[in-house]
């Protein structure tokens, strides 16, 4: 990324998801997790130390994990599974829909290493059409937090909902952008940075990156406002038309495809109520090659000064 | 329930069900007629529920695999209870919770929604595993049919029971040797089963799935053996026993007409106790 990073100041979201989960099930006995031979790359070993009987590994078996999930939850449990995001969804989307979102069932869908986070593993191990395939579905709160705290926050959140939620996690570093004591509300955006010639709307791993440009469109006197939009569904509809009406260009940045994700929810609702100029980024509707997530999202034009280009190529667009 | 009165119980959900197939000109008949017994052995004598209190945590559960039998289990359900009996004249009309496949959101005593084959398994080894989790005694049943068994997931699923050692679990296979579009021989043949559930750690038992006292046998508590999930191979007859529909695989989803219904009905009647 072309702008200074301390890596010291970056964050596994992983930690604050298991060191929250794990205090929740401390509290509440009903909390189980589910895994599919995942519980290294879940984090889920200080869950397993301590809740060895809560820790339901089914092995390499996503259909059934879900099942299974569907299952402890009509049997009054409270199931967090915790699986990587590609399996999670693809593999597994049918049992997702018939047994979690069709049947009304009250599980934790936990997406791990989303979006780009496998890097040079490749195209199938990335996670970049998951927002597309559980939007689609009514009946499941998507979720993609954007630093540790809203992590936290989101996983509390999810454990006291009486119903489904995809919480979509990363593994990229990212700095803390919220407050410690942040409150997660489902489908209310948090408007991180006030501004009124350009809105950038980001989630995930993005929001970061967002901030980053819009403090470099700072310097150019461009006023960006940022809107961090963990919520994909349901979506801050308000939120958006305000950003819509008020700075008239909105720019989306996703570690996702562009293809039914952040970007095209927004443009839905622009679209049907406030149309302005749009500029949806993520992956552009291919297999990306080989290469980590940071470089992923750079060379996709999500660097700091691709979202600046952007943004400045977009406000020429404005009326 | 005592046996004759079981027998009874079948006969009277078979003729409901062939009425409500009849009127609604849709259905899947043959597989219902070869479900009916084993879900009149579960609701009427071996499982624990109350319609009064469908949600009851303790209540025993019963998923039905093959969703596309939904309505054997609505006339059931309303056998037992759980719906009014005058509802299943709804089936499939619009905007009926009587759909074409259970939803456990609209209709009582429903456990998890069904359709897609392949799914109700794991779903059952996910609510035996709650109650071992719980200690709590009650009991988990789920029917799949038997070309339902060609479905990957149920083997994932079969493996993971053995795992967990889940002897509150009962599954049951409606082997009557036909899917849809043929019979199960000819297809991919997944028989014999017993011998695979075997090799995968489950306690296995065959038998006629139409004879109403080896299904109340099978099913009882006494027959389970600790620390393993079992397995009921029910050799069922698709259609049975109305004699045009048995073993043919057209009744799969074949609509009867009215000279057919007024045959299967006036054959029902004959054999009523």
């Amino acid at each position: 990324m072309n702008a200074p990073l301390d890596i010291a100041t970056l964050h596994d979201c992983r930690d604050a998801f298991s060191q929250t989960l794990e205090a929740l099930a401390e509290e509440n006995n009903d909390i189980v997790t589910v895994c599919n031979d995942s519980v290294g790359s879940s984090k889920m070993s200080g869950f397993r130390d301590r809740f060895s009987e809560r820790l339901i590994n089914v092995g390499i078996a996503e259909q059934n994990m879900v099942g299974v999930a569907a299952g402890l939850a009509n049997g009054g449990k409270i199931p967090f599974v915790c699986c990587a995001s590609p399996f999670l969804t693809g593999r597994a989307l049918e049992q997702i829909k018939a047994d979690v979102a069709y049947s009304e069932t009250n599980v934790k869908l936990c997406g791990i290493s989303s979006g780009l986070a496998y890097g040079d593993l490749g195209p199938t191990h990335h996670s970049i059409e998951d927002f597309a395939w559980v939007r689609a579905l009514p009946n499941i709160t998507i979720v993609a937090p954007s630093d540790r705290s809203e992590t936290a926050a989101a996983t509390k959140w999810a454990a006291h909902h009486d119903g489904a939620v995809f919480l979509r996690l990363s593994r990229v570093g990212v700095p803390d952008l919220l407050p410690d004591d942040h409150t997660f509300i489902p489908g209310k955006a948090d408007m991180l940075r006030e501004g009124k010639d350009v809105t950038i709307i980001a989630n995930g791993v993005l929001t970061h990156r967002a901030l980053l440009a819009a403090e470099l469109l700072s310097n150019n006197n461009v006023s960006a406002r940022v809107l961090n939009m963990a919520t994909v569904r349901p979506l801050d509809t308000d939120c958006i038309v305000k950003a819509a009406q008020e700075t008239g260009a909105i720019l989306t940045c996703e570690e996702h495809t562009i293809f039914g994700g952040l970007g095209s929810a927004v443009a839905e609702v622009v679209v049907e109520t406030c149309p302005v100029p749009m500029k949806r980024l993520g992956v552009p509707g291919i297999f990306a090659p080989t290469g980590s997530a940071n470089f992923l999202l750079d060379r996709f034009g999500m660097s700091p000064q691709g979202i600046v280009e952007s943004a400045t190529a977009l406000m020429m667009k404005k009326a | 329930m005592e046996l004759s009165e079981l027998i009874a119980t079948a006969n009277r959900i078979k003729r409901r069900d062939l009425q409500a197939v009849f009127e609604a000109g849709a259905g899947h008949i043959g597989g219902e007629m070869s479900v009916i017994d084993i879900l009149t052995a579960l609701y009427f004598h071996a499982m624990t529920v109350d319609p009064a209190n469908p949600l009851d945590p303790g209540r025993d559960r019963l998923v039905l695999s093959k969703g596309h039998t939904a309505c054997a289990l609505y006339v059931t359900l309303a056998e037992k209870g759980f719906i009014p009996k005058d509802e299943v004249s709804t089936f499939l009309q619009p905007l009926s919770r009587l759909n074409g496949h259970p939803n456990r959101v609209k209709v009582p005593g429903v456990e998890t929604n069904t359709g897609p084959l392949g799914h109700g398994l794991p779903v059952a080894v996910g609510m035996a595993k709650a109650a071992k989790l719980d200690n709590a005694a009650w009991r988990t049943f789920v029917i799949t049919g038997d070309g339902e068994m060609q479905e990957g997931s149920n083997w994932e699923a079969i493996m993971c029971a053995a795992q967990f050692r889940l002897d509150n679990l009962t599954l049951i296979i409606d082997h009557n040797k036909l899917q849809q579009g043929a019979s199960v021989a000819e297809t991919n043949n997944v028989a014999p089963l017993a011998p695979k559930l075997d090799a995968f750690g489950w306690a296995v038992e065959e038998i006629d799935g139409h004879d109403m006292e080896q299904l109340c046998a099978s099913l009882n508590t006494a027959s389970v053996i600790s620390g393993k999930p079992k397995c009921i191979i029910a050799h069922t007859h698709k259609g049975h026993p109305i004699s045009f529909m048995s073993d043919e695989v057209k009744w799969h989803h074949g609509v009867p007409n009215a000279e057919q219904y007024k045959i299967a009905m006036a054959e029902l009647e004959e054999i009523a106790p």
